[in-house]
């Protein structure tokens, strides 16, 4: 993975010194909130409903060992002894004292982090594929053009000052794991005819309170031409954005008033003349991240002993059936470890879970991790013959819920247990989900589901790309769960419809069990997933499964 | 028409630990919502605020919440998201369910 240059170094010390100052100015009445404000947002610094929140980068997703131990001293040492990983590959710290924060910087900086640019109307962390570098479906890894536009994005004097923030997804495979038709810039890494990599390039999409799909604005962009065309399409937001209404300021809202095609002319325009000025210093750097990024030394072993523990193990057995994907290499598994135990909160680690993570990361996984947008942790590569030990060692530490991709495999943003702007919680309610289908023992019979929770319309929770997606709002004073349906993340990215009228906090989980009691009736096998059988039937006989009582006053 | 002016308590984050404060009779900072100042005219709950915003150097977005008197006569939150604010989270002990147990 990427390391540090001397500059990169240079500039976040040169940062972190900067806060450190700030702090101080601000504890000693320098400077009012107002004026500090701006500044302890820029490195990532909120103020939340019990207390200061630190928002990390994690690039793309990617850390190391060391990495991931550095995190857990911190949620230890500065913190409640755990971390929150977020749906944009970020961890979050909920209770950092203002005073320790500087140091928390410095602590980030020995191993290569920060929280620049986790806040702010700026191009934020970029994300891409958790599989990245791994994925048997894969064209080309994704992570060199992340990196490549996180340093073109770093402290970019242009685009410091946007209209609004602005978000960038990259996924390397055609399949869309990174949810790229709901940013603000979507990369798909595709194929033209004659056989050569390059991206389609979506723009547009985003959740909220005005959710889109992302429309395709070039079909092929050849990798060479990347910088050059993103840096086209953020100066013509940075001219048309609108920045009279902080709710119409996303580039969707562009996209949609002006049209694609006007969009696409002013891009195409300014690209020729962007194109001509980069000179081709980019495509020097692109070369040295690429190297990077390259393949670990993968090993060869026998994995005799790993089909016999599939054999004798049924709880292994379960496990590698939910929680492997295929990897590149042949005897190769991508691990993702369930960070959503029954009945726990969504996408929290503890420190010692971390260094559980670390170490098996060191010893059977070539040193790499992931943090995916669903708010679990990948072992990107893995041996099969190293698999039987991993589990153990993951199920001693309660990392080894076999339940990816399944009904408590959900996605849930802080919600009002933490986040300032919520109207009602999530975290709860994805516990009781969880806890209440695993005492059903309906999960596996359910199959692929993907429940995703927002705490406001703000949609950190991806609620309208969740197959049932729950969205909580403050009714007159109550909390009220609104639940939408048929929402897809992928390829095929879909926005969820709204089901009908919200439903009380106590009322929402006996609702989602009456959805799924109607799916399993309605489904015609038991390989018809939930998004199939939506797809299928329509919102009809849900509806009628969720409000019983319209069935009955129409009888 | 305006708004009918609700009871309200005064709360803010205290600057160096974030935590969630009130004002108390005293006009001191206090952690417990049920030790605040229960401001029941519109007047009062606005001079104090004016009051707290010129002090804001120790304190970070001071504001009004609407309040009650609970049963024993004490101030309490009449709205969810300041029952949670004084309470702490919903799935860990932590804040100031644990602080000022």
């Amino acid at each position: 993975m990427y390391s540090y240059s001397e500059f990169d170094h240079a500039f976040i010390k040169e940062r972190n010194k900067q806060f450190r100052a700030q702090v101080e100015r601000r504890i000693d009445g320098s400077l009012t909130e107002d004026e500090f404000k701006p500044l302890r947002l820029m490195n990532g610094l909120y103020l939340q409903l019990h207390a200061y929140m630190l928002r990390v980068a994690i690039p793309y997703g990617t850390l190391n060992s060391g990495q991931m131990r550095q995190l857990a001293l911190i949620a230890e040492k500065f913190d409640k002894g755990y971390g929150h990983f977020t749906t944009r590959q970020n961890i979050q710290f909920n209770w950092p004292k203002l005073r320790d924060v500087p140091d928390i910087l410095d602590a980030l900086a020995e191993v290569e982090m920060h929280a620049i640019q986790t806040s702010g109307n700026c191009v934020r962390n970029v994300t891409a594929d958790h599989f990245a570098g791994a994925a048997a479906d894969e064209i080309a890894d994704p992570r060199p053009t992340a990196e490549l536009l996180r340093q073109w994005s770093t402290d970019h004097p242009e685009f410091a000052f946007l209209g609004r923030k602005f978000k960038i997804a990259v996924t390397g495979s055609e399949t869309d794991r990174a949810v790229t038709k709901a940013h603000d810039i979507g990369l798909r890494m595709v194929r033209n005819d004659a056989g050569e990599a390059g991206y389609e390039v979506i723009v547009g999409g985003g959740l909220g309170r005005t959710p889109m799909i992302g429309k395709v604005l070039r079909d092929f962009l050849p990798v060479e031409d990347l910088l050059p065309y993103v840096e086209s399409i953020l100066q013509i937001y940075n001219r048309l954005g609108r920045r009279d209404n902080k709710y119409k300021a996303r580039i969707k809202i562009t996209v949609h008033e002006n049209g694609i095609e006007t969009i696409r002319d002013l891009v195409e325009e300014r690209f020729t003349i962007q194109r001509a000025a980069f000179g081709g210093y980019d495509q020097k750097l692109f070369a040295e991240i690429k190297k990077a990024f390259a393949a670990p030394a993968f090993i060869s072993a026998s994995i005799d002993g790993f089909l016999d523990a599939q054999n004798k193990d049924g709880a292994f057995r379960s496990w590698v059936d939910t929680n492997l994907s295929a990897h590149r290499e042949a005897d190769y598994s991508i691990v993702t470890i369930s960070i959503k135990a029954h009945g726990q909160t969504p996408g929290d680690a503890s420190a010692d879970q971390m260094r559980v993570l670390a170490d098996i990361a060191e010893e059977f996984g070539h040193n790499e991790l992931r943090i995916s947008h669903e708010q679990n942790v990948i072992l990107p590569h893995v041996h099969k013959s190293h698999l039987p030990a991993i589990y153990a060692r993951l199920k001693e530490a309660g990392l080894a819920t076999a339940n990816i991709g399944l009904i408590s495999d959900i996605i849930a943003c802080p919600g009002m247990d933490y986040c300032a702007l919520a109207t009602a919680r999530s975290i709860p309610v994805a516990q009781q989900i969880a806890t209440r289908f695993d005492e059903l023992k309906l999960e596996h019979d359910i199959g692929a589901l993907k429940i995703k929770i927002s705490g406001c319309i703000n949609a950190c929770g991806h609620h309208h790309v969740g197959h049932i997606g729950i969205l909580g709002l403050d009714r007159a004073g109550v909390e009220n769960y609104q639940i939408t349906l048929g929402g897809d993340g992928t390829e095929t990215a879909t926005i969820g419809e709204r089901a009908g009228p919200g439903f009380a906090y106590d009322e929402i989980v006996p609702a989602i069990e009456r959805l799924i009691y109607a799916y399993l009736d309605i489904r015609e096998s038991e390989e018809e997933t939930f998004l199939q059988t939506y797809r299928r039937v329509g919102l009809e006989p849900f509806k009628l499964a969720l409000y019983p009582e319209q069935q009955i006053a129409a009888e | 028409m305006a708004k009918k002016f609700t009871p309200k308590v005064l709360t803010a984050n205290d600057l160096l630990s974030g935590d969630v404060i009130y004002w108390n009779e005293n006009g001191d900072w206090v952690e417990a919502f049920e030790d605040a100042l229960y401001l029941d005219t519109e007047k009062l709950a606005f001079h104090v605020l004016r009051l707290a915003q010129k002090q804001a150097l120790e304190i970070v977005g001071p504001y009004l919440a609407d309040a009650e008197l609970g049963a024993d006569d004490k101030p309490q939150p009449s709205h969810f998201r300041e029952d949670f604010r004084a309470t702490g989270p919903s799935n860990y002990h932590h804040g100031k369910q644990a602080e000022l147990a």
